[in-house]
């Protein structure tokens, strides 16, 4: 008799890249389970703060519990400290949240980005249970292993062990990152049979954030 | 996935070896483990529901199985909840039942504050998510997909709602959606000949189109079928009826006709 599985893969991507001044965060929208779509147009993607926004892929009831968790954390420390969080404080935040439940994890693959305190574009790349790190750009979810080869070949991030340390956000344009974004989504939708339907993008800059949507192959 | 969660599964209930898993959930053995719901006992196929042109139309047949055994023949499986919404449910069905207890607690203690105000179909589904949720993060899951539907006034008016939950917390939106079975065999037909505009004697011949290929396909669904609608109204449950099946297609009477095979 099969036992009951408290986890569920309901699938997709998520992608953020890091500019100077800009970031932009792009995720599909669609929510499945084994062969089945579920939902064709269902966000993954949640603002958390002025700049900062996480997307995540992995099984959608934790999201929404991660979710939930950070929002109402975040305005705890909004009337607390007077100000919004900033974009790495909520990086630290994430991570402990995470970690706190290490032993029956959430089923979460968080990218997380905005701009930091300088204003600087910021991605934060994790994995289930907490472990982080600051880069210029990251792909998470099923499609991952089908981007990040392309992400690396294109945005050629500096090497983490040169010292004094580079900069990790990437030299590319705020469009130019925004159509290569679109292009990597296209691509990894035509292999991974979880990724698709409709592509979300969120670009943060000193005017805000802005929404954007484009479609993918729905097949 | 499967690595993690049996990982956790070690951590979870532990069940006397030997020891048949006794019917009813939380049965506290002599030890001082817990038994918890391991599995469906007696349980609802299908349920289908869709938005049409003024509110959501759902739909199921009224047959409950117990494993194999075609146990119960008439069951309700849509109850109205509250004012504005309809629920539906596949799966075990005395977990529905003690989900639809949860449901009456709500609602009344939403109408003693007897402010004017009153839970509408998002809030339930909210609600139904965090309940859902919660039993799963307990390792006792109540096991159920339930379909939540419902119309609300609001501020740009008539707002519509369609929602699904599964026993693991998994929730969405959608125009149409179906459970079980019927998300295989339902949904593509919903996908190709739902409307946003349709009327409710649109919405009701599709539903049947999709009620009739679950009830030819799915051997533990029955010819015996309930429908109900929500609307600004409030809600209807139509009683029980029959659709007209046709047995003689010779693909039915001779389904191994061209098929070529070795026996």
């Amino acid at each position: 008799m099969a036992r009951f599985d408290p986890y569920e893969n309901n699938g997709g991507t998520c992608v953020a890249v890091a500019g100077a001044d800009y970031c932009v965060v792009a995720a599909d929208t669609r929510l499945s389970v084994g062969y089945s779509i579920l939902s064709r147009d269902h966000s993954k993607i949640a603002q958390l703060a002025d700049k900062c926004v996480l997307a995540s892929s992995g099984f959608q009831g934790d999201i929404k519990a991660l979710q939930k968790a950070l929002t109402a954390k975040e305005l705890i420390y909004e009337h607390n400290n007077n100000k919004k969080m900033s974009c790495p404080a909520m990086a630290q935040l994430l991570s402990n949240t995470l970690y706190y439940k290490r032993f029956f994890p959430y089923y979460a693959f968080n990218v997380l980005a905005g701009l930091d305190t300088q204003g600087k574009g910021c991605v934060f790349t994790y994995d289930a249970v907490g472990s982080y790190e600051r880069t210029g750009y990251s792909a998470q979810g099923t499609g991952s292993a089908l981007m990040m080869p392309v992400l690396d070949n294109q945005l050629k991030s500096p090497s983490p062990l040169l010292l004094p340390a580079r900069d990790a956000v990437t030299p590319l344009s705020e469009s130019d990152a925004v159509d290569l974004v679109k292009d990597v989504f296209a691509s990894a939708t035509e292999r991974d049979i979880y990724t698709g339907d409709r592509l979300e993008i969120v670009v943060i800059n000193s005017s805000g954030t802005h929404r954007e949507c484009i479609e993918l192959r729905k097949d | 996935m499967d690595g993690l969660s049996k990982t956790i599964g070690g951590g979870g209930p532990s069940v006397p070896a030997g020891s048949h898993p006794a019917g009813g959930s939380q049965a506290a053995a002599g030890g001082g483990a817990t038994q918890r719901t391991q599995y469906p006992y007696v349980t609802g196929t299908s349920v289908i529901a869709l938005k049409y042109k003024d509110g959501v139309i759902m739909a199921c047949d009224t047959g409950a199985s117990y494993g194999s055994t075609l146990r119960y023949k008439s069951v309700e499986r849509i109850k109205a909840v509250g004012k504005h919404s309809i629920i539906g449910a596949s799966g075990e069905y005395s977990d529905f039942q003690e989900i639809l207890r949860y449901l009456d607690e709500l609602t009344l203690s939403d109408h003693m504050w007897d402010d004017g105000n009153s839970l509408g179909p998002k809030e339930i589904h909210s609600y139904l998510t965090r309940v859902m949720y919660n039993r799963r993060n307990k390792f006792d899951p109540l096991w159920n997909s339930l379909v939540l539907g419902g119309v609300k006034k609001g501020p740009k008016g008539d707002e519509k709602y369609l929602g699904m939950v599964n026993m693991i917390g998994t929730h969405f939106e959608e125009n149409h959606v179906a459970t079980g079975f019927g998300n295989h065999l339902a949904i593509p037909i919903l996908r190709a000949e739902w409307r946003e505009d349709m009327t409710f004697e649109e919405a009701v011949k599709l539903v049947e189109k999709c009620l009739l290929v679950l009830l030819y396909r799915d051997r533990s669904s029955i010819n015996k079928f309930q429908i109900a609608k929500i609307t600004t109204e409030g809600s209807t449950i139509y009683p029980p009826y029959s659709l007209k099946t046709y047995w003689g297609f010779t693909h039915f009477e001779n389904p191994a006709q061209g098929a070529v095979g070795s026996w």
